[in-house]
């Protein structure tokens, strides 16, 4: 056990600091440091001109998509090169938010199935940050039951596709050029079977992006409407059924990118009993409050320790265990509890979420307006769980009742009572 | 970087786990169990014998001098096979108080004997319920002799020699080491949760004690190894938790019920996926804290109460839902479920209770402004 770099690593890590430091716009690294679930913290600047600068900077000095091939704008990093960077980046990370949906899922699952003409036109502005990508894959009726869903493509008689229906969720559609779009194109055979996979040009008439208004107030997934959208055929990614296995592609980027830098609030926790008072004196004086702090230490910890062992793994080519399937199933209600305990402390006071009176600016109050969805977004808690008792500990998968009916028969309602 | 056992390391854990599959049987846990042995002398020899003993031990005082890695590894493997000898009290704590405050006497006396498994060491500090204080320590020591009650003692009806806390000048705490088959010495089997860890009443009344390190400087020593026997005891409540999730996952695998594998039911699946979560976790803290203790790093400060809060916790979690997974099967006796049980719980009292680690973490972190791998 070592936990200093190698000789190779320290020098990549020079070599990264070096441009970074002459590169990084210092100006936002306060502003930046306050971002969080998904929102730039940046107020002094338009976020869209901030981020589309920083990423086309990075493009230009071949620092844009690390670990893509260099024919489409990468730079053909190793894994651990890619850790080194983001480590270094530190809180400039923020500014790539709103690309990585079409870095680290789009572009690898366009990689994998598009043509190469097809490649080499759409992967360059994508890696550049000109052209965002968004995923049109959740739908009213299918989130956890992702093949459940109900969008048609069907030929428009000259070849191509008309597209109509409706996604869900889909974080950045309002900023984003281009959609890789999950449609069903058979609803006579079994639902994972008559499933195809497009692109779309998102200027396409039709298209009817709208706002979601979340539960906490804010606004940052959209439903995205679809009425006879054309989309040619050379906008197909895999056979016409083959949609599934092409979406596996996708969600395994997409699980390979998540957890392994989430913050769950420990640090500020502690920070606030500190200065907070039970019985005049400090909060973090008290048994009760030890011991809560204690058990969210071990959470916090334990990730880190569980995504420091992965990036060793990783940077001697081996892959990581499966211990770093529970991050976003542990850090999504640890984050949760922490919140509701931080508001617990403060007393009366807990419900205030102005910033100019809250304790760390509303942060915990923040933190529980959002946290529900933590433990939705990008796999519930209960589909995680069934993820490690299934492919970690070989349980068997769910009785499926829909799995060999034709999609057009699967019952959506309930039985009468 | 580098997070993880050697190769050797590992090959060491496989030895270790195939050595106590054939020599440490459930036969062997229950004989112990079931009060037929006061523990597993003979598996305790071929342990000195296999060099498991002394793997932490220096070469100069007959151990293997190999380090605190190997003995991490080794710790899983009988923490996984429930083995029931004194390996806390005697290669935990006995030892690594000789070898924090002994001198060159005490240590060429008895680490050799420690190593080999000849003779059999521990650790008295309790002296009834409630948590550990010096304040609360009345047992003292005048002209050389030891006077007082220590309850309980893990191992201490089986013990040579005990390393004891006693009141000092200004309340402060002083060590002492006692032979305990010399006079002026009484020991009794307590009934306790796990049999398996045997648990005694020490009576002294003026029985010969020589000082082990500085007068008044008991409370440091003890902090010092507790911190040692903390990363090493999370080791062995890691391999217990493992366990215990294995054989739930397998009941669950072989149990039919409404017609199917039980492990086919979410309300299953998710308890044991969620065993899996706290035993993930507990691993990585104690990986960090293993590191720390045989780097010598000052981060063990921090990590070795996070790797005991986390162990504790998954092996207490993992052992108690593997009895719910069992069902009623996992109530009778017959099954070993309970033996898991009890020694989850045992394991969770010897060193002092999670609320003191949990308190001893805080504080610690409060005090050195430093959150460790928490930050």
């Amino acid at each position: 056990m070592n936990f200093d770099d190698t000789p190779q690593e320290a020098a990549y890590r020079a070599e990264v600091r070096a441009w970074l430091d002459a590169n990084k716009p210092r100006e936002f690294e306060d502003e930046l440091r306050q971002s969080t679930f998904g929102m730039i913290g940046l107020k002094s600047v338009d976020p869209m001109i901030a981020a589309k600068a920083w990423q086309k900077k990075k493009f230009d000095d071949g620092w844009a998509v690390l670990h893509w091939p260099k024919a489409y704008g990468g730079r053909e990093a190793t894994p651990i090169q890619r850790v080194i960077w983001q480590q270094e980046e530190g809180p400039y990370a923020a500014l790539s938010q709103m690309f990585s949906i079409g870095h680290n899922m789009c572009g690898p699952t366009l990689m994998a199935w598009a043509s190469e003409a097809e490649k080499a036109r759409r992967l360059p502005p994508l890696a550049s940050g000109e052209e965002i990508w968004c995923q049109l894959f959740s739908e009213p009726a299918g989130g956890s039951d992702l093949a459940g869903l109900r969008t048609r493509a069907e030929p428009d008689g000259n070849g191509g596709w008309l597209i109509n229906g409706q996604k869900i969720w889909t974080s950045g559609a309002h900023n984003s050029q281009w959609g890789l779009l999950f449609a069903r194109t058979d609803p006579t055979v079994a639902k994972h079977k008559g499933l195809t996979m497009f692109f779309v040009d998102m200027r396409t008439p039709g298209i009817e992006v709208r706002p979601i208004k979340q539960a906490n107030g804010q606004s940052n997934f959209n439903e995205v409407h679809f009425t006879d959208v054309a989309v040619p055929d050379s906008q197909r990614l895999g056979a016409v059924g083959q949609g599934w296995q092409v979406s596996m592609t996708t969600l395994m980027n997409e699980r390979l990118s998540m957890g392994s830098k989430m913050s769950v609030g420990f640090a500020e926790l502690f920070e606030l009993c500190r200065t907070l008072e039970i019985d005049g004196r400090p909060a973090l004086e008290n048994p009760a409050v030890r011991a809560r702090l204690a058990h969210f230490a071990t959470l916090a910890s334990g990730l880190k320790n569980i995504s420091m062992r992965g990036i060793s793994a990783i940077s001697k080519g081996q892959t990581p265990g499966p211990e770093n399937s529970v991050g976003k199933l542990v850090g999504a209600s640890a984050m949760q509890e922490i919140a509701l305990y931080a508001l617990d402390l403060e007393g009366e006071a807990g419900v205030i979420s102005d910033p100019a009176l809250a304790p760390i600016k509303g942060r915990f109050q923040t933190m529980l307006l959002r946290t529900p969805a933590a433990r939705v977004e990008g796999g519930t808690d209960e589909i995680l769980r069934n993820i490690v008792a299934e492919r970690v500990l070989g349980l068997p998968a769910d009785i499926r009742v829909d799995k060999d009916v034709p999609f057009n028969q699967i019952p959506t309602r309930p039985p009468s009572r | 970087m580098d997070f993880d056992f050697s190769d050797e390391q590992k090959q060491l854990r496989e030895t270790a786990r195939r050595f106590l599959a054939e020599r440490c049987p459930m036969e062997a846990v229950r004989k112990v169990l079931d009060g037929e042995a006061a523990y597993d002398a003979g598996l305790w020899r071929a342990l000195g014998e296999m060099g498991f003993l002394g793997a932490a031990i220096p070469e100069a005082h007959g151990g293997l001098g190999a380090g605190y890695l190997e003995l991490c590894v080794i710790a899983e493997e009988m923490g996984r096979s429930l083995a029931p000898v004194p390996m806390a009290s005697s290669i935990y704590l006995a030892a690594e108080f000789l070898k924090a405050a002994g001198s060159e006497a005490q240590k060429a006396t008895w680490l050799p004997k420690l190593a080999s498994g000849e003779a059999v060491g521990a650790f008295a500090l309790a002296e009834g319920p409630g948590r550990i204080s010096a304040s609360r320590i009345k047992a003292g020591v005048s002209g050389g002799k030891l006077t007082g009650t220590k309850l309980p003692v893990a191992d201490g009806h089986v013990a040579d020699v005990a390393v004891v806390a006693t009141k000092g000048a200004n309340g402060a705490l002083s060590l002492y080491l006692v032979e305990l088959d010399g006079p002026g010495v009484e020991r009794e089997l307590l009934e306790s949760i796990d049999p398996t860890q045997g648990q005694a009443r020490l009576t002294f009344q003026g029985a010969a004690a020589e000082p082990l390190g500085a007068a008044g400087q008991g409370s440091q020593i003890i902090a010092e190894v507790y911190d040692r026997a903390a990363v090493l005891l999370a080791f062995e409540q890691i391999g217990g938790a493992e366990r215990a999730l294995e054989m739930g996952r397998d009941y669950a695998l072989e149990r039919m019920a409404f017609g199917r594998q039980i492990g086919s039911f979410q309300a299953i699946k998710h308890m044991l996926a969620d065993m899996y979560v706290s035993l993930a976790l507990a691993r990585a803290n104690a990986y960090y804290a293993a590191w720390a203790l045989a780097a010598g790093a000052p981060q063990l400060k921090i990590a070795a109460p996070m790797a005991r809060v986390s162990a504790t916790t998954a092996f207490q979690h993992c052992a108690k839902n593997n009895i719910q997974a069992h069902g009623g099967m996992g109530f009778t006796w017959a099954f070993d479920c309970h033996l898991y049980y009890r020694r989850s719980n045992g394991l969770a009292a010897v060193l002092g209770s999670l609320s003191t680690w949990q308190d001893l973490l805080i504080s610690r972190m409060a005090e050195l402004n430093d959150l460790g791998a928490a930050a």
